[in-house]
């Protein structure tokens, strides 16, 4: 199955994504996180006005066969969190770069969004 | 088999696949054991011991509690194979018998305590405490909340344990008077606004056996955000408001006065019951409803992710084998007695109480003002002598601390004849007793209310048409044979879960169980009444020394998991000792259990994983790369023996010479002990403490999820840390002896079995496993495999190849394997894609032919889909498992035929066929849709009448 990897998003090792929207960032999952995962059943976010940092976990997501922590893929602060997702978890999976986004941030560090991966390198390392 | 395999005998097999350097002889692996007898032998001998056990009338309380077991569900249950030798209930489709039991049990504890969540039963009261405090501290919103109130009513067993599992992960514990704090509003606020403190325990009854009203309490814990666990008695809350409406988040306690024996101290089924909001975090199995392909409501393990399989060092507890067995025992008790029974039962006991303190106080026994539900507690200098004279009448009581006070607990074996003894015995003399009596009769006869004034039950409960329709023993019979006819046990197959160690539970090991000699012992009477169970502990203990090459054993960890924390515990105390306690890494291969991350967590240690090279063994080169980088804080290595993968890792000794060069001791994973056990030791090839599964590799059946025994074994230097020992870290389980009451299963192995015993079955264990492994390469790769081609116990197959070629995932497998009359072998672990399977040394060579005949078919029927011939989505693999109702059905519209569906083996399998009573389950569906009690009575259309 191919899975896709918009050029607007930026990817982390720990699979989230990130895409610039306005002055704020748009957090997600790839699409190869939500295959290996498989049905997602239960997703873990935190509230508004939340801080975030880098590299730390900020919740879960939750599969029939698998829980794993979210990485948050830059700091910064909750300005809006996807109460569609928490409701209906299959949103997630169905679009994960469109409805199915995790959280809207205020980000604290410009450079930690260009430290991320370009879809040609992320699509790269998990195809390969 | 032996031929097939191109061997000349056992040895030489035994030669093949153990590493020489480690095999032993023998004679020197028969030291210590006995020589092999027979049943008649074995079970006179072991007579001649219970022997030493004296039955008396316990009324000791504490926790455990005479109870009438009903004949039907002792014999239909507690003794029926087709219950005890089932297997966890992972594959739901053919587990809905057990499964239905379960949430009949968490129903039953949901209802009881007024909490929704219930889970499917913890190990006892004590380490559910130790849960409720874990889970306290994991949602209390405090940060860095590291306090944890406990009233110092609470059982003493239930605050040992406690200590134990605090002070490894940082916990302190601070005693209150709960009950003086709810009378006292002010002084309540403020020990709950410390910013510390993330939870609080409570006890009702009380161990003193006084009730209270913990409402305002509870309230005053909640506005201030602090976690509150009430541990409570079943048969009180049967009559008293339920504490979750009342304003506890977590209710624990023990099932065992609910019709299960009390064993000298378990095996019991504990509960755990929450709020709806930690359902996520709560610890153990919950069985979940959910629905099948078919569209018919079925039942299955929810919420798996959180557990030790799947979050290993984040799971919200290392509990992996519970209760089942009993848990079931007392779903069916209260299935039969409904709440007007169990209602009845609990009034009695109030009422017997209160008559009983009429006659006591008659004779200036007067005991301690205040509303109890059994438990009268007598403050008087003559507490010596009353105990005594009690004792001459058969009875005994609870002796207090010091020499100025006893206790008296009733339960539900008691009668007014039993008091007027009570009374006779405790009397000066004749004339004062009489007076007692007619005092003790009165009151019987005018019964006031004596639980006035606290909160009682109102609404009607346990409403759910199951508590109502079998009251009669016949329905009840009934209704128990149509669960257990719907789960796949021993008693139809083979059962090839690796790692799991499916062997013969034989009869003659289980018939003890039974005997009152064992079973009617309380864990707290008098040790010279408990003689019997003291021998058969220390020649078991011997026996284990003796089998793992240590020093010393424990055999109070009631689990595998506690074990593991028991060992790891008993490291680090040893550490500790040596001035080393900052030593706190533990290295753990990426292969092992999930349990082995989880415990180590528990005990305070951090994770730092091992890769496994190609061949699926521990890689040296990571190994000592990291025993090294964290060579001053290497506490400890955990490592499986054979490995996890099936294999007798040839460098175990090079292994365990790493940890030991850089400070580190090495715990040894027992689990797959059936591959060893008279054919080497580990305490000979380097390991300093190695954890027994008795309900694996000693017979103990695993019940459907439980009971279970794991024992440690230590080397000499470790021996003086084990619990109980003067120098020894606390207790892991509420009983000295953990679970003693299925000890004499594992005792009645080793003494039919006997050194020679032991060995040849390790041997012909070896035989199966590379039997099935050598039949079924042709068709299934096997992953890894020792030196000279051998695997140990054994094997893992690898499905993978079938992903690609005919889209098949490793469930299709699992459940195709269910229309050819099979449990499947353990699925996806330790490697995902594949199965692990260990046939042990039990079964025929009939029974493996019809296993291997099974999966070479599977593969043919796999190989139609990968050229073609099926449909890849409509196929018997694909559709698997097929129900009777869908074979049956007038419509088949499936594009391969009933026959294929159900009857793969053939004709020969119409005799025999097992019918899945579910077709696949979704467990998305279920894990998305949480339902963990049966329907309530407004959830069905029409409420069914109830019984007259």
């Amino acid at each position: 199955m191919a899975l896709s990897f918009p050029a607007d998003c930026r990817y982390a090792d720990s699979h989230e994504t990130a895409r610039r929207d306005g002055e704020l960032v748009r957090i997600g999952l790839s699409a190869f996180a939500i295959e290996q995962l498989g049905d997602i059943v239960f997703v873990e976010l935190p509230e508004i006005g939340a801080a975030l940092k880098a590299g730390s976990s900020f919740g879960s997501v939750e599969s029939v066969k698998a829980v794993e922590d979210l990485l948050a893929p830059v700091g910064g602060v909750v300005e809006a969190r996807n109460e569609a997702v928490l409701a209906s978890p299959e949103e997630l999976q169905n679009d994960p770069y469109g409805e199915g986004w995790l959280l809207l941030v205020r980000p604290g560090d410009p450079a930690e969004f260009d430290a991320l991966m370009d879809a040609a390198t992320y699509g790269g390392k998990v195809q390969a | 088999m032996l031929a097939e395999l191109g061997l000349a005998s056992l040895e030489a097999l035994a030669a093949s696949v153990v590493p020489a350097d480690i095999l032993l002889p023998q004679e020197i692996a028969d030291e210590g054991l006995p020589a092999p007898c027979g049943e008649a032998e074995a079970l006179a001998e072991l007579e001649a011991i219970a022997a030493r056990n004296q039955v008396r009338r316990s009324l000791i309380g504490l926790g455990y509690h005479g109870t009438a077991t009903p004949a039907l569900i002792q014999r239909h249950v507690l003794e029926n194979p087709a219950w005890y030798t089932a297997y966890t209930p992972y594959q739901a489709e053919i587990s809905q018998g057990r499964l239905e039991a379960l949430l009949n049990f968490q129903t039953l504890i949901s209802e009881l305590t007024g909490l929704p969540i219930a889970n499917a039963s913890l190990l006892d009261e004590a380490t559910a405490a130790a849960e409720a405090m874990a889970l306290s501290r994991a949602v209390c919103k405090r940060p860095a909340a590291s306090r944890y109130l406990v009233d110092e009513q609470v059982l003493p067993q239930t605050l040992a344990v406690l200590q134990t599992r605090a002070e490894p992960v940082g916990i302190s514990l601070e005693l209150v008077d709960a009950s003086a704090l709810a009378a006292d509003p002010a002084a309540a606020a403020a020990e709950l606004a410390v910013p510390d403190v993330f939870g609080l325990l409570l006890q009702l009854p009380a161990t003193s056996g006084l009730l209270w009203d913990p409402a305002p309490l509870l309230a005053q814990a909640r506005a201030a955000g602090v976690i509150a666990t009430v541990a409570i008695d079943p048969l009180a809350q049967v009559l008293l408001a339920p504490v979750g409406e009342l304003g506890a988040s977590i209710a624990i306690g023990s099932a065992q006065r609910l019709g299960v024996p009390m064993m000298a101290g378990g095996p019991h089924a504990a509960f755990f019951a929450t709020e709806e909001a930690y359902k996520r975090q709560i610890p153990g199995r919950l069985v979940g409803q959910s629905l099948d392909a078919e569209g018919r409501p079925a039942l299955r393990l929810a919420l798996q992710t959180r557990e030790q399989h799947i979050r290993r060092d984040k799971a919200t507890s290392n509990i992996c084998t519970a209760q089942v067995l009993l848990a079931v025992m007392a779903s069916f008790y209260a299935v039969h007695h409904g709440p007007e029974g169990l209602a009845a039962i609990a009034r009695r006991i109030v009422t017997l109480r209160a008559a009983l303190a009429a006659g006591l106080a008659q004779v200036g026994l007067a005991p301690e003002a205040g509303a109890g539900f059994d438990t009268l507690r007598l403050v008087t200098p003559r507490a010596p002598e009353l105990l005594q004279r009690a004792a001459a009448a058969g009875f005994n009581l609870r002796p207090g601390s010091g020499n100025g006070e006893l206790a008296i607990s009733l339960d539900e074996l008691s009668t007014p004849a039993e008091l007027e003894a009570l009374l006779n015995a405790l009397a000066p003399d004749g004339a004062s007793a009489a007076a007692a009596c007619a005092a003790c009769s009165a009151a019987l006869d005018h019964a006031e209310n004596p639980l006035a004034g606290l909160p009682l039950r109102q609404r009607p409960w346990l409403q759910q048409r199951v508590f109502h329709q079998y009251r009669s023993e016949t329905e009840l019979l009934r209704y128990i044979q149509r669960l257990v006819s719907k789960d796949l046990s021993l008693v139809h197959g083979m059962i090839p879960l690796g790692s799991c160690t499916m062997k013969l539970n034989a009869a003659a090991e289980l018939a003890p169980v039974s005997w009152p000699a064992f079973a009617q012992l309380h864990p707290f009477a008098p040790a010279e009444q408990l003689a019997g169970y003291a021998q058969l502990s220390q020649q078991l203990e011997a026996w284990l020394a003796a089998i793992t090459g240590f020093a010393a054993v424990s055999l109070q960890p009631n689990a595998g998991s506690q074990g593991e924390y028991a060992g790891l515990l008993v490291i680090r105390a040893w550490h500790n000792s040596r001035g080393q306690g900052h030593r706190d890494v533990c290295l753990i291969p990426t292969s092992a259990h999930g349990t082995n991350p989880a415990s180590a967590v528990m005990a305070g240690l951090r994770v730092v994983p091992v890769a496994c090279d190609e061949a699926g063994n521990v890689d040296l080169a990571d190994l000592e790369a990291k025993a090294s980088e964290h060579a001053d804080q290497l506490a400890a290595l955990m490592v499986t023996y054979p490995s996890t993968h099936g294999v007798f890792e040839p460098q175990i000794r090079r292994i365990c010479a790493l940890v030991h060069e850089r400070g580190g001791q090495v715990y040894l994973d027992g689990a797959n002990l059936n591959a060893q056990v008279g054919l080497c030791k580990p305490g000979l090839y380097g390991a300093d403490v190695c954890h027994l599964n008795l309900h694996k590799t000693f017979c103990i059946p695993h019940g459907g999820g439980g009971p279970g025994v794991g024992p440690i074994a230590v080397a000499a230097h470790l021996a003086p840390l084990l619990p109980g020992r003067d120098l020894g870290i606390g207790p892991v389980s509420a009983a000295p002896w953990g679970s003693a009451g299925i000890l004499p299963i594992s005792w009645m192995y080793i003494r039919m079995m006997g050194g020679r015993g032991l060995r040849t079955a390790s041997c012909v264990a070896l035989l199966a496993a590379n039997l099935v492994a050598r039949r079924l390469e042709p068709h299934y790769p096997v992953l890894f495999k020792g030196e000279g081609g051998w695997v140990a116990h054994e094997c893992i197959l690898d499905l993978r190849p079938l992903q690609r070629s005919a889209g098949l995932v490793v469930d299709d497998l699992a459940k195709r394997l269910m229309d050819y009359g099979f449990h499947a072998p353990t699925v996806s672990w330790p490697v995902a894609g594949t199965v692990m399977v260990e046939p042990t040394e039990s079964e025929s060579l009939a029974e493996l032919d019809r296993f291997c005949s099974a999966m070479t078919a599977i593969r043919a029927e796999a190989e139609a889909i990968a050229e073609g011939h099926s449909d890849p989505a409509n196929n018997p693999l694909k559709r698997a498992p097929h129900t009777l109702a869908a074979v049956s059905a007038d419509v088949w519209d499936r594009p391969y035929s009933r026959s294929q569906a159900a009857f793969p083996a053939g004709s020969d399998q119409q005799a025999s066929k097992f019918w899945p009573a579910v077709a696949r389950i979704d467990n998305a569906y279920g894990d998305r849709n949480l339902v963990c009690t049966c329907p309530t009575v407004e959830e069905l259309a029409q409420p069914l009448p109830l019984a007259s």
